[in-house]
């Protein structure tokens, strides 16, 4: 880390594997992943179509668990966790952000962005200034009562990044999120993750596009189910931004 | 996650399909209705046959020749001793049956022609008797009078018609006075009764009544045998020391060769009884065939919720993923199901009330109370347990696999 300052890991993956099915016919998709990321950080994960993309992002957002080896979330062992205990995990420490964007079809954004505030049981007023906040941040705040299918596809995955931190969660996650978006999209898309990450928010994009990997601080490579490289950015990340994204400013990214 | 969120989610769930989810209900309240409506009708016609029992008197007694054949006289046999005026006088006595008031005896005039000029018809009843009668059987007269005691020590040629008779006969002229043909004798009407309508099974108006003394003279020989005695207890709570009363007088001379009574004695308040059972068995009969009808009901609930489940696969995926037990996707897909019952058991009650206000195959339903509570408290449970599976299913939906769901 830049100026060698010690920082506690937020995440640890410590030889993970993943194995589907057994015998003959298994399918190593992971083959002992070893990496931390530290708060703060913005890490794209690199691979072609095939490379164990996935599986680690479902290991990493705890949606799956590894068949070996040991993947810890601020300290805590994911595989020791029950049920109930990974839904509380997915529900506070991680946000998710899906290539699909998945939002909850014909149900208001307001709705969409506090409903993991629901499953923690927060009250209908907080809820909805929180809510609100996370709207105004990714530019949305004047389309809380729209559906996703009034929005475009671009203000729809800004709507689920605002879902994915509106629980204010120690690491948001990111599976190709640019990759149903034309380029204006991922260009709005990037620089509000860029932004976030600005103001210390722990960020990980996995992608297969050079573009989105640039804007990340570290960019880590997998090729059939290993890493093959782990490189921190040489350049100041964000400078291949266009210039049509440069036009995009929503007022509440530059408070 | 709160019931209030719970509900909120089921809601909308609801709201998102409109006609499927009116169809679904649809199952229910069918279900709940049809158990209100056949309940009310089976306790509709239970009160009608009690009414009609109580119409004959709850505190009569009738004596018929012949052992046990419920209801109906025994075909005459040899082996029967038969009742005759003899038993009424015993009957009558003060002494041995201080609990019994009056005493009828009645002698059935099997197939008679009534004829007048052209006119002719065959009254459903026509009987002999004595003035007794009017009272035990709550006769009365429109017109003229009834058969006197006069009628009956002279052995009058007169006749008293029902109003059926009486306009099938007379048409709308004053029958008092004139004469009628039964079965050939020329017999002059006294009296036209008081209509008391159908009793559901025949037309009680279509009786021809003549004296005791005169049938038995005209139409049924001399053998003094009577088909039937009416007994009339002091009170309704005398009925039963009335009738050990009418045994005890009658057994010793009317004995079967086996020691058994040879004569019948129907008791009014044990055939309500029995009819009244009969009757319970039939509600619940009725109330088994409307169950069942909830029970699909609820099989309709369960399939559409496992659609639904199926349907939304991404979605429960999605809420997973960001955070949703499995506590909680199961109380959203249960409040749904449950929520379907629910309503489908209100629009159930209300068209099962609607539906009581209207007379159906002739009988007038009755509201039970307890119906209503139990086909809503029913239908919701079917709705609960229905539901459970489907529910399940959904909570137990593994996050990467849903959200993979296309």
């Amino acid at each position: 880390m830049a100026g060698g300052v010690a920082r506690r890991p937020l995440m640890v993956l410590d030889r993970v594997s993943k194995i589907y099915g057994s015998g003959e016919i298994a399918v190593h998709a992971l083959r002992g992943i070893d990496f931390r990321v530290e708060g703060g950080d913005f890490v794209a994960i690199m691979g072609s179509s095939g490379s164990g993309k996935s599986t680690l992002m479902n290991i990493v957002g705890c949606l799956d668990v590894p068949t070996t080896g040991r993947y810890l979330l601020e300290g805590i062992d994911v595989m020791l966790l029950d049920d109930f205990e990974l839904s509380f995990i997915r529900n506070r420490k991680i946000g998710l952000v899906f290539q699909s964007f998945n939002l909850i079809p014909r149900t208001a954004l307001q709705r969409n962005i506090e409903l993991p505030l629901v499953y923690q049981r927060v009250g209908r007023v907080e809820r909805r200034a929180r809510a609100r906040e996370a709207a105004e941040l990714v530019g949305l705040g004047d389309r809380l009562h729209h559906t996703p299918a009034e929005l475009s596809g671009g203000q729809q995955q800004r709507a689920a990044i605002a879902r994915a931190i509106v629980t204010d969660p120690a690491i948001v996650l990111a599976d190709e999120p640019t990759g149903n978006l034309d380029s204006v999209s991922t260009g709005e898309v990037l620089d509000i993750f860029r932004k976030l990450n600005a103001a210390g928010r722990t960020i990980v994009i996995i992608t297969h596009e050079h573009d989105v990997a640039a804007q990340a601080k570290r960019v880590i490579r997998l090729a059939d189910g290993a890493l093959v490289s782990d490189e921190r950015a040489t350049r100041e990340p964000g400078s291949s931004t266009t210039n049509q994204v440069r036009e995009f400013r929503p007022a509440a990214l530059d408070r | 996650m709160s019931f209030a969120e719970s509900f909120r989610m089921a809601l909308q769930g609801v709201l998102a399909n409109r006609l499927r989810s009116l169809l679904t209900l649809l199952g229910i309240t069918i279900g709940v209705a049809s158990v209100i409506i056949l309940v009310a009708v089976g306790h509709g016609s239970a009160v009608a046959v009690e009414k009609q029992i109580e119409g004959l008197g709850t505190n009569m007694l009738t004596i018929q020749a012949g052992g046990r054949f419920f209801g109906r006289a025994p075909a005459k046999s040899t082996s029967f001793t038969f009742l005759t005026l003899k038993d009424v006088r015993a009957l009558q006595d003060r002494n041995a049956a201080p609990d019994i008031k009056t005493v009828t005896p009645v002698v059935n005039v099997a197939s008679a022609t009534a004829t007048r000029g052209s006119a002719s018809e065959s009254p459903g009843t026509v009987i002999g008797t004595t003035p007794a009668y009017a009272e035990a059987r709550k006769e009365s007269v429109a017109e003229g009078t009834f058969v006197t005691p006069e009628d009956e020590s002279n052995h009058a040629r007169v006749v008293v018609v029902g109003p059926t008779v009486a306009q099938n006969l007379f048409g709308g002229a004053d029958p008092i006075g004139q004469t009628i043909q039964l079965n050939g004798a020329t017999l002059t009407v006294e009296g036209v009764l008081t209509s008391k309508g159908t009793n559901g099974l025949e037309d009680q108006d279509d009786i021809v009544i003549l004296p005791l003394t005169t049938a038995q003279d005209l139409l049924v020989g001399e053998s003094g045998e009577l088909d039937q005695i009416i007994v009339e207890a002091t009170s309704p709570g005398s009925v039963n020391s009335a009738e050990s009363e009418a045994t005890a007088i009658l057994l010793p001379t009317h004995q079967a060769s086996d020691g058994s009574a040879a004569f019948t004695i129907l008791n009014q308040s044990s055939l309500l009884q029995a009819t009244s059972s009969n009757n319970h068995t039939f509600t619940v009969l009725l109330a088994a065939v409307a169950a069942i009808s909830l029970l699909v009901g609820g099989i309709g609930v369960m399939n559409i919720m496992l659609v639904t489940v199926t349907e939304r696969t991404r979605e429960i995926g999605i809420r997973k993923a960001i955070g949703a037990r499995k506590s909680d996707v199961l109380g959203q897909f249960l409040t749904e199901a449950v929520l379907l019952s629910i309503l489908g058991g209100i629009v159930g009650v209300a068209a099962g009330l609607v539906g009581s206000r209207f007379k159906i195959v002739g009988v007038q339903p009755v509201v039970q109370a307890y119906a209503v509570f139990l086909a809503f408290g029913v239908g919701v449970a079917v709705g609960l347990f229905f539901g459970i599976y489907p529910a399940n299913r959904a909570a137990s939906l593994r996050p990467i696999e849903a959200l993979r769901y296309e």
